[in-house]
């Protein structure tokens, strides 16, 4: 895949979309295409983050490991996701673990590049908050539900 | 050493000055005739005055000694007229020349090579005594004073040498000679002609005498800048850091000033005294002119005595002259040799026998080491190690334990010899240590500091450098090369130098337990892996290069392993990805346009890889296959694409250095050049605006830049040009590319990249760690790790191990103290450096090592202590108590207060 179709798809993913398409062509240029083997990890959670993925193609597993090797697959992700941003935004380590789940393409910005990128673009900045927001409604459904399911299995059980 | 110079010189070149002198006062007679003859010719031969012609030389040969008549020709007549005897007369003069001249050729040569030989002994002796000093002076003496004393500051003395007697025994005799004739000849005009020596002998000294101190001043001072500046290249870093630079400077320009000062007042000095020394000298002609011109209009003197008096007094001028040169010379010889000699004869220097004598008995030690009231103090008479006694047995292992300024550190030193106690005894296995040579001490005990030294060249050199203490096997020499030895040891022991061959091979074997070099080798890697340095020496092993001519079979073996990684690939679809292999019919995706086209590794400068695009034959092959127009559409379109990209990027964008082809600074001239050229017709640029596009597409990487410009047809081309390439190559190209062929070793690239034949493909998550697991695994099938970390031990170190880090350089002291086999380990915080783990790795290692020898070690952390048969606590110089970890761990308060703060 050459340059200028990396930019189309920079560009169908609605953080980027409201980049100017030159930036977008150094975004591609500067950042280094890798393909991660089935079974491969893009990172470990803990690990100090450097980098955010973009997925070209594929899919991969996003897993958060508990203590006792307690292993929870929060979500799938599939082409156009656009992962491990959280650390390198909030300069902590590795909050999961994504592992490919077949042959994985992808694009590794920088963190350096990514900052850059959020200072110039405002509009990035807000995409960013927008998918955080989203994140987050997820999670409070999910902690909803699973708070729902406690007090049934209380109740059940007294 | 000898108090004087004249002390030192008569002693090691008595027979050499007594030569020189004989020779000097053989040559004077002829000297005498020199001046002789001249007359004779003019008065005899040409005036005729004295002589009547036709002349019986037979009888004017004839010397009369205590009434008794020698004819010099022997009983012979030989009657000659005057233009024969004046030929004659002339033919001894030229005779005479060449004599004189002789003499003063083989006198010089000889002077010279005495004054050399000397130079050589007494630097050698300087030398030999530095490795003697007790440590503590290097605490007070810098390598920047050292280093000019031994070298720059005795230079003069070699030349002094040669003169030290001969010249004034020359040159008095010359005077004397020429004295007696003026005192036999008149001795009213020759008392004339000195009568002011006595004034200048009387006062010459005397501003001498100033010039000295003004010469030891100077040679001090020149001592502290040369240690300002050793001081200035060791941390320069700093004045780097802190930006004291100018600082540094000032300091420096603050001693030249004063060096300056007292230069401009020796040169006074100086001047003054030539003054008054050519002015007394004047004075002389003054007194004949006035004085003697005086008693000859009064008729009381002939004129011609006169002239030969002012004659006589030109001539005792040179000679006299000479002499007081000698005496400025001599005061300046002296004055270096006492300056560098108080220098070197610190208090408690080792006798030179500690070092040379190498005792028969060098068995194993065995039985204990102990020590009694043993005492060690600081320069300020502080002690360090204060009344230390203890026992320790040649089969345990100890660990001294006590924060920084305990008097571990110093212990240790004076356990091993290396500090020599104020007070107090040391017994070593039954021995007295005091007397224990170096060939004992330093072969049966071995001893690391926190920072051991690491010595300029391989890895080899450093390993095996505690093997080597005497020639042991000598070197092979052909008959030209015995000869040169010969020479060698001739001179060496002319000058009293050390006579042992570098060359010949140094190796203890069987101190390494091992039988020949390629066994001790083995057993190198064994320490370093004890070490856990052997992973990083196979490192350096891969990163090497070896000759394939002198190691076919290692050669061959990395071809093999080439094929195996091949076959592994092919084996594992998943590794299929990892390595774009070299294949002379494709194109390489993962290497650049340039690399594609040579098709080989450049050997020296002829073809730079940076610079293809200047080089004729390259620009000629791209010609040839119709590739130029290409090249220069492609470099167009990088140019823009990269002036698209980073135009908007400030200049110092760290973007630009890591993935523009194009630098900050040229980017706005490629703007311009842009702007100006018509995309149709590039041909029409100028040849300079052609040279920068043509450059461009060299660096191309397809799989890495996926700007999409190295399509199908540049491919095809480019493998056309690389064919031609080489088909075409020129005579004197031949030697300046080594092609990649899958079948032969390439010399030019290291063991890795032989085994790899390829590139790393760019795209492939951890594809560089993978391919370094891959090809460990293709060299352990091979069982190649052996050899390839052999190939690791020739790894060049740099200056002072420069090229290694920190722990590696530590690392490698301890195995090289390990790889001696020593009766006593003793290590002073010898892991300091290294991180944690391999510490705790070392520790393991060494203490099943050492299970029934005898290991010191003190250690940097109390927690370390644990494994050891016994710990010694050390407390303000005192050994405070010693028992198990275990039972100290628990009662010792310092020790658990130690403990607790770890």
């Amino acid at each position: 895949m050459s340059l200028n179709e990396e930019v189309e798809l920079l560009r169908s993913i609605p953080l980027f979309a409201n980049i100017e398409p030159s930036k977008l062509k150094l975004l591609a240029f500067t950042s280094e295409r890798l393909a991660f083997q089935e079974g491969q990890s893009l990172f470990h959670q803990g690990d100090i983050g450097d980098a955010a993925y973009l997925v070209v193609d594929g899919t991969a597993d996003v897993v958060i490991e508990g203590p006792d090797d307690t292993r929870i697959t929060v979500a799938q992700i599939e082409r156009n996701a656009f992962v491990g941003e959280i650390a390198i935004l909030c300069d902590v380590p590795r909050t999961a673990t994504i592992t490919a789940t077949s042959k994985l393409d992808t694009l590794r910005i920088s963190k350096d590049l990514f900052f850059r990128l959020v200072n110039e673009f405002p509009t990035m900045a807000v995409e960013i908050m927008r998918e955080l927001a989203h994140r987050q409604e997820q999670s409070n459904l999910q902690l909803t539900k699973a708070n729902q399911r406690i007090r049934e299995l209380e109740n059940g059980a007294g | 050493m000898e108090k004087t110079i004249f002390g030192y010189v008569w002693r090691f070149s008595r027979r050499q000055q007594i030569t020189m002198t004989l020779m000097s006062a053989a040559s004077l007679p002829f000297l005498y005739l020199f001046y002789e003859v001249p007359k004779t010719i003019i008065n005899e031969a040409i005036q005729g005055v004295g002589v009547e012609y036709p002349l019986n030389l037979g009888e004017k040969l004839t010397v009369s000694i205590f009434g008794l008549d020698i004819p010099l020709l022997g009983p012979f007549d030989l009657i000659v007229d005057q233009a024969p005897y004046l030929f004659i007369l002339c033919g001894i003069f030229l005779l005479l020349v060449g004599v004189n001249q002789g003499f003063k050729f083989v006198i010089n040569v000889y002077k010279g090579l005495t004054g050399e030989r000397m130079l050589r002994r007494l630097r050698f002796e300087l030398y030999g005594r530095v490795l003697r000093f007790p440590l503590p002076t290097f605490k007070k003496m810098s390598q920047g004073e050292i280093i000019p004393m031994i070298t720059a500051e005795v230079e003069p003395l070699g030349g002094f040498i040669g003169d030290a007697f001969s010249l004034p025994a020359f040159q008095g005799g010359y005077l004397a000679t020429i004295l007696t004739f003026l005192f036999l000849q008149d001795w009213r005009m020759a008392a004339a002609a000195v009568s002011l020596y006595p004034l200048q002998l009387w006062l010459i000294p005397k501003l001498q005498r100033k010039v000295n101190l003004l010469g030891k001043e100077r040679v001090a001072r020149v001592r502290r800048l040369s240690d300002k500046i050793g001081e200035t290249v060791q941390g320069v870093q700093e004045a780097h850091a802190h930006d004291t630079s100018n600082f540094v400077l000032a300091n420096f320009a603050d001693q030249l000033f004063w060096i300056y000062g007292v230069r401009e007042r020796i040169y006074r000095q100086k001047f003054v005294i030539k003054f008054l020394n050519n002015s007394i000298q004047q004075l002389g002609p003054f007194a004949f002119y006035a004085i003697g011109g005086y008693f000859v209009i009064e008729g009381q003197l002939e004129i011609g005595t006169l002239v030969a008096a002012i004659a006589a007094h030109k001539d005792l001028a040179a000679p006299w002259k000479e002499l007081l040169n000698y005496y400025q010379m001599q005061a300046d010889a002296t004055i270096k040799y006492d300056q560098v000699i108080s220098q070197f004869g610190p208090v408690g220097m080792r006798g030179p026998d500690y070092q040379l004598v190498q005792p028969d008995d060098l068995s194993p030690l065995s039985g204990e080491l102990a020590a009694t009231n043993l005492t060690l103090n600081d320069d300020q008479d502080a002690p360090v190690v204060d009344g230390v006694s203890l026992r320790l047995s040649l089969e345990k292992r100890y660990a001294i334990v006590g924060s920084g300024g305990s008097g571990k550190e110093e212990l240790t030193l004076l356990l091993a010899r290396l500090l020599d106690p104020d007070n107090g005894n040391l017994n070593i296995g039954g021995n007295d240590a005091a007397l224990l040579p170096e060939a004992v001490t330093g072969r049966r005990i071995a001893h690391v500091g926190a920072t051991a030294f690491t010595f300029a060249g391989s890895i080899a050199d450093n390993l095996f450098l505690g093997l080597k203490h005497r020639p042991l096997a000598p070197a092979d020499y052909d008959e030209a090369g015995a000869k040169q030895r010969a020479i060698y040891v001739d001179e060496a022991r002319r000058s009293g130098n050390i006579e042992y061959d570098l060359h010949a091979d140094w190796i203890d074997y069987a101190a390494a337990g091992v039988d020949d070099a390629a066994s001790l080798r083995q057993a190198g890697l064994v320490a370093l892996k004890r070490i856990g340095m052997d992973e990083e020496v196979y490192q350096f092993g891969l990163r090497g290069t070896i000759d394939p001519a002198a190691r076919t079979d290692l050669a061959e073996a990395i071809l093999r392993a080439r094929a195996g990684l091949r076959q592994h690939m092919a084996d594992d679809p998943a590794l299929l990805d990892l390595v774009e292999g070299f294949d002379g019919a494709a194109y390489n995706m993962n290497a650049s346009v340039g690399e594609n086209l040579i098709f080989g590794n450049p050997v020296g400068d002829a073809l730079d890889v940076e610079h293809l695009a200047e080089h004729p034959y390259v620009l000629d092959v791209l010609e040839q296959v119709g590739l130029t127009e290409q090249f220069l559409s492609v470099g167009f379109q990088v140019a823009s694409t990269m002036v698209e990209l980073f135009a908007d990027l400030p200049s110092d964008h760290e973007l630009f250095q890591q993935f523009s082809f194009i630098s900050a600074d040229e980017l706005p001239d490629i703007q311009a050049l842009l702007q100006r050229s018509d995309r149709a017709n590039l041909s029409a640029l100028p040849d300079e605006d052609r040279g920068r596009l043509m450059s461009l597409p060299f660096k191309l990487i397809p799989a890495r830049h996926r700007l999409g410009l190295v399509d199908d047809d540049l491919q095809d081309k480019v493998l056309e040009a690389r064919r031609y390439f080489a088909a075409n190559l020129p005579d004197d190209l031949t030697k300046s590319v080594e092609f990649f062929d899958a079948d032969k070793y390439n010399a030019s690239a290291n063991i890795q990249d032989n085994i790899l034949f390829g590139k790393v493909a760019y795209g492939q998550a951890q594809a560089a760690d993978r391919v370094g697991v891959l090809i460990s695994q293709v060299v352990e099938e091979l069982g190649l790790h052996g050899t390839v970390a052999e190939v690791g031990l020739s790894f060049e170190v740099g200056i002072a191990g420069s090229r290694l880090s920190t722990a590696q350089r530590q690392k490698l002291s301890l195995a090289r103290a390990l790889l001696k086999r020593p009766d006593i380990l003793i290590l002073s915080e010898a892991t300091a450096s290294l991180d944690s783990a391999t510490q705790a790795g070392i520790i393991d290692a060494l203490l099943a090592d050492f299970d029934g020898r005898c290991l010191i070690w003190a250690v940097q952390r109390v927690s370390m202590a644990s494994g050891f048969d016994e710990i010694l606590v050390m407390r303000q110089g005192r050994l405070m108590e010693r028992g198990s970890f275990a039972e100290l761990s628990e009662s010792n308060e310092y020790v658990k207060e130690m403990l607790a703060s770890e």
